[in-house]
């Protein structure tokens, strides 16, 4: 079967961000099926090394990572780089902080 | 009053935040299946520091006192206890004893009577020092360890009560109809009527946990819900006809604003869902079991607290020229050092400058990816200092010198910025910031959280 690099933005049913508490940002990767979300964790895509990258963050701060079956859902949650809301704040609710996930490429069949 | 029968106990939620309205034709469709208790949440820190730094509200005194009503008056039909928690969104004293105007104000132009407790959940600082240095607190997630001065900055500081404290409100006097408390964990009114009715306390943590967001579990997202608690499951059913609730979009929802998926947790232990069961009943109702809870040794509480943190100016201008966007971030630099010079006789620690880019990384700052700006950018100058009056003067400071700054290759020698408002510097008032969010062991679940019961005439 061929398969095309495809943005996680065509395959998921929901990638969004959010606060966890004032000091937290989580990401929630909502896939449609446990199909896709099985497909895109055996890809072996989305690692704890992409989201380093991603977020500039290393990866000892990252809170939580993790593919949780139950859900069908990846689910990363990072410190925020300062407390929500004070001086020099870019994202009250960090709501906008999910964009990057997006773009991640993951082999898709046509 | 409706009993709870030995198998089941229903809660009906009108809403996920009390003071954003509610349709009350669906509650009212929710009381003919006779729920035993309403319960409704105001709480947050997701709008931000200013409530518990500046004593400010999450919604208007106006919003509140319309939901207020109408909800006084379905719990005046129902015959159930109404428990409303963390008032005004920080669940400070102040704002207990706003929504105890509130509900005595309305009850009196109504003509209503009933017992109302009132549960405060604000902390002596003092007890917390002492605590902090018993070595009784500690940071809660990526925070600093907790300063004494950090505690005696905070404008106030509350903790998130249990359960335990609405089971002291309604049992110790009698009658009690209306219960509104200060910062309480958010499911902790729906669990405390369920343990009460002796329930297991992990499916009443659960089911509070999906419900004091309303329905925001359903599909598509609600505001209205129902949640039947028995023995070994609970089941949760939206009432706008509209909505659905599937094992998806149930499951799914502990994801929402959670650290880990799984394990949360809250005043006096840890709530673990690794191990739930999701069924569809109908196409309407999911049943959910399998939750488990965790006990804590020491119970411990979740302090929150806010301070200001100076007086905020900003001035908002954009810029086109590509020569000067490519060269944004060292004439930025080279223009705020300008500013720090010239502003010489203000100590340095007392004022913060942070720029905000838009078109390159206004909205992800540091943990952005892309590095190639866009054609034209947004530029926010963001000044806190100790007064109104030096942070806008350094804020126009930088404005007028970023105007006309020169830079390599420049041939727009009129000016560099776009500017669309006046003032072109604009003040912000009072910036607050976090400073308390820890965890806080005691001895009891219950001593921390005052209750005054009164008879609203």
């Amino acid at each position: 079967m061929t398969s095309v690099p495809t943005p996680l933005r065509e395959i998921a049913k929901v990638v969004r961000s959010k606060n966890a508490g004032p000091f937290e940002i989580t990401l929630d990767i909502i896939f449609k099926s446990r199909e896709d979300f099985e497909a895109v964790k055996k890809s072996g895509v989305i690692t704890r090394e992409l989201v380093s990258e991603l977020y500039n963050v290393p990866t000892q701060a990252i809170i939580t990572f993790g593919f949780f079956d139950l859900v069908n859902a990846v689910k990363i949650t990072l410190p925020r780089p300062r407390a929500q809301g004070g001086v020099g704040e870019t994202d009250m609710h960090a709501a906008q902080q999910h964009a990057p996930l997006q773009e991640i490429k993951i082999p898709w069949p046509l | 009053m409706v009993a709870s029968t030995n198998d089941e106990i229903r809660i009906l939620t009108p809403s996920g935040m009390l003071g954003y309205g509610f349709p009350v034709d669906h509650v009212r469709k929710g009381l003919e299946q006779k729920p035993h208790a309403i319960t409704i949440d105001a709480g947050s820190t997701d709008s931000g520091p200013q409530k518990l730094g500046l004593g400010e509200m999450t919604c208007s005194r106006e919003a509140y006192v319309k939901d207020i009503e109408a909800l006084l008056e379905l719990q005046r039909e129902a015959r159930v206890p109404l428990l409303i928690s963390s008032a005004g969104g920080d669940g400070s004293d102040l704002h207990v004893d706003v929504f105890r105007d509130i509900i005595a104000e309305v009850s009196h132009k109504r003509g209503w009577h009933f017992r109302l407790a009132r549960i405060y959940a604000d902390i002596a600082k003092d007890h917390i020092k002492k605590e902090l240095k018993a070595g009784r607190v500690e940071p809660l997630g990526p925070v600093p360890v907790l300063d004494p001065r950090e505690v005696d900055a905070a404008t106030v500081v509350v903790a998130q009560m249990g359960a335990e404290p609405f089971l002291k409100a309604l049992d110790e006097s009698e009658g009690v109809d209306v219960v509104v408390s200060g910062r309480a964990y958010d499911p902790a009114p729906t669990a405390a009527m369920a343990i009460r009715a002796g329930f297991d306390p992990a499916l009443a943590w659960h089911m509070g946990k999906i419900m004091e967001c309303g329905a925001l579990c359903a599909e598509p997202v609600g505001r209205t819900i129902m949640g039947y608690l028995r023995r070994d499951h609970f089941e949760l059913e939206p009432l706008n006809p509209e909505e659905r609730c599937t094992t998806t979009s149930v499951a799914a929802h502990t994801l929402y604003e959670k650290t880990h998926p799984f394990l949360l947790a809250g005043p006096g232990g840890t709530l673990d869902l690794s191990q739930c069961r999701y069924e569809q009943v109908t196409d309407r109702r999911v049943r959910v079991s399998g939750s488990r809870f965790e006990r804590s040794t020491p119970y411990t509480v979740k302090l929150e607290g806010a301070k200001t943190a100076g007086w905020r100016s900003i001035f908002i201008a954009g810029a086109r020229d590509p020569i000067f966007i490519a060269q944004i971030d060292t004439i930025l630099a080279r223009v705020i050092q300008t500013a720090r010079d010239y502003f010489k006789e203000v100590p340095p620690e007392t004022y913060r400058i942070v720029p905000h880019v838009y078109g390159k990384n206004g909205v992800m700052g540091e943990l952005e990816p892309v590095k190639t700006p866009a054609h034209e950018l947004c530029i926010i100058v963001e000044v806190a200092a100790a007064t109104q009056a030096i942070a806008t003067a350094i804020c126009g400071k930088i404005r007028t010198t970023l105007m006309h700054a020169p830079y390599p290759g420049r041939i727009a020698t009129a000016g560099n910025l776009a500017s669309p408002f006046t003032p072109l510097e604009i003040p912000l008032g009072q910036a607050c910031e976090f400073n308390v969010y820890h965890l806080m062991a005691v001895d009891s679940p219950t001593a921390l959280f005052p209750v005054r019961y009164e008879d609203i005439q």
